[in-house]
């Protein structure tokens, strides 16, 4: 119950003045990960059942290694803005969201920065 | 979490059933969701079995007849009788869309008629809409402008500018499309909407208008306007045909124009 007016209700804490970037960089991302994943699934394909040097030193290549990085990193950035926006259409209470949103957050830099190292790893040869 | 069950005290019931179609062959079932503010009852689904020979060809014409003929405490809005008030808006057959323009020869079946989905219920078919309007007016559905008007005419528009209101001017608020967005039932208390956001387009769009800028100011936030994620329910359901989602891609388009 409450005997705010609607219209103050409504115009509640005001426009937070963004919200493009998220849209515009999730629409980037996903044109981005179009070709990345079709090269990305071509080369599982092709190195499937390669032999481990085999494996290594098609990654040492500069292209590879390259393409491999920006799939990463469209992937990983177009899941959390993704997983952002569920989070924020689904989750009602205030401290559930912002928790989930931190943890989210969190995981997608613990996973995603680990395997760009791991990319990098092999490229720079341990 | 959303809700995607409905609490137990809104769970609809079994209710009465209602016949005048003694002997008739052209007939057809109604199916109306009911519910009383003060019995503290459940809310139920009564049927009510009509000789469509005595009555209109719409829904309109049907629920009307039932109030006048069978049961006369059903509860509905309604003025106009033909599209252009929004007043009896309501969930027909699954589908929000205008009673008055509905024919009943277009529902298969026993016609199910519900409340606009996901919106307070005032009495059997009367939602609370104080929210709805209360964000058409935080978008100040008016012309603002900073030069002083012409001392002796009108501020005039090309035709060209003045089509670009078409698709947009048709709109009257009957919150169809507002109350089939998903994104607007989980998030209606900060999300303006499919019906708000195209009229604030329709203020956008117009050449006369000279606070475009302050508008797209007050509509760029995650929730009010990016809520959208191009569902098209409201494209879908819009009883007017137009295309709330293009406005709102519009104006996504201008946040777009304006930032890089």
């Amino acid at each position: 119950m409450s005997m705010q007016n609607p219209l103050a209700k409504v115009r509640g804490l005001g426009s937070a003045k963004e919200g493009f970037h998220h849209w515009w960089s999730q629409r980037l991302t996903a044109v981005a990960l179009v070709p990345l994943s079709l090269w990305f699934i071509y080369s599982l394909v092709a190195i499937t059942g390669a032999e481990y040097t085999m494996v290594i030193t098609w990654m040492s290549q500069p292209l590879n290694a390259t393409l491999m990085l920006l799939f990463l990193f469209s992937l990983y950035y177009h899941a959390a803005l993704g997983l952002q926006v569920v989070i924020e259409d689904y989750i009602d209470s205030e401290w559930q969201k912002i928790a989930c949103l931190i943890l989210v957050k969190f995981l997608i830099w613990l996973t995603g920065l680990s395997a760009a190292i791991a990319v990098l790893k092999i490229y720079l040869g341990k | 979490m959303a809700e995607f069950t409905l609490p137990k005290n809104s769970k609809v019931q079994k209710g009465k059933t209602f016949s005048v179609a003694e002997g008739a062959t052209n007939t057809r079932t109604f199916r109306i969701y009911r519910w009383e503010p003060d019995s503290g009852d459940n809310p139920r689904l009564d049927s009510y079995e009509i000789n469509l020979d005595n009555c209109g060809p719409m829904v309109l014409d049907a629920i009307i007849y039932i109030k006048n003929k069978i049961d006369s405490t059903l509860t509905f809005r309604r003025s106009c009788r033909e599209g252009i008030c929004g007043s009896c808006a309501m969930n027909i057959g699954g589908t929000n869309t205008l009673a008055c323009t509905k024919a009943i020869a277009d529902v298969k079946g026993d016609v199910a008629i519900y409340p606009l989905p996901h919106m307070p219920v005032v009495k059997d078919l009367v939602p609370d809409l104080t929210h709805f309007y209360a964000q058409y007016a935080s978008i100040k559905p008016w012309m603002q402008t900073q030069s002083a008007p012409p001392p002796d005419a009108e501020r005039l528009q090309t035709k060209e500018e003045r089509a670009e209101l078409d698709g947009l001017y048709e709109c009257i608020l009957c919150a169809c499309c507002s109350t089939s967005c998903p994104s607007y039932w989980w998030n209606s208390d900060r999300y303006l909407g499919p019906a708000v956001l195209l009229q604030a387009y329709r203020w956008i769009a117009d050449s006369r208008d000279e606070f475009t800028g302050e508008r797209l100011d007050e509509l760029e936030d995650p929730f009010r306007l990016y809520r959208c994620h191009t569902i098209m329910n409201c494209t879908n359901t819009c009883p007017k045909g137009l295309n709330p989602a293009k406005a709102i891609a519009e104006i996504k388009k201008l946040m777009l124009a304006r930032t890089v």
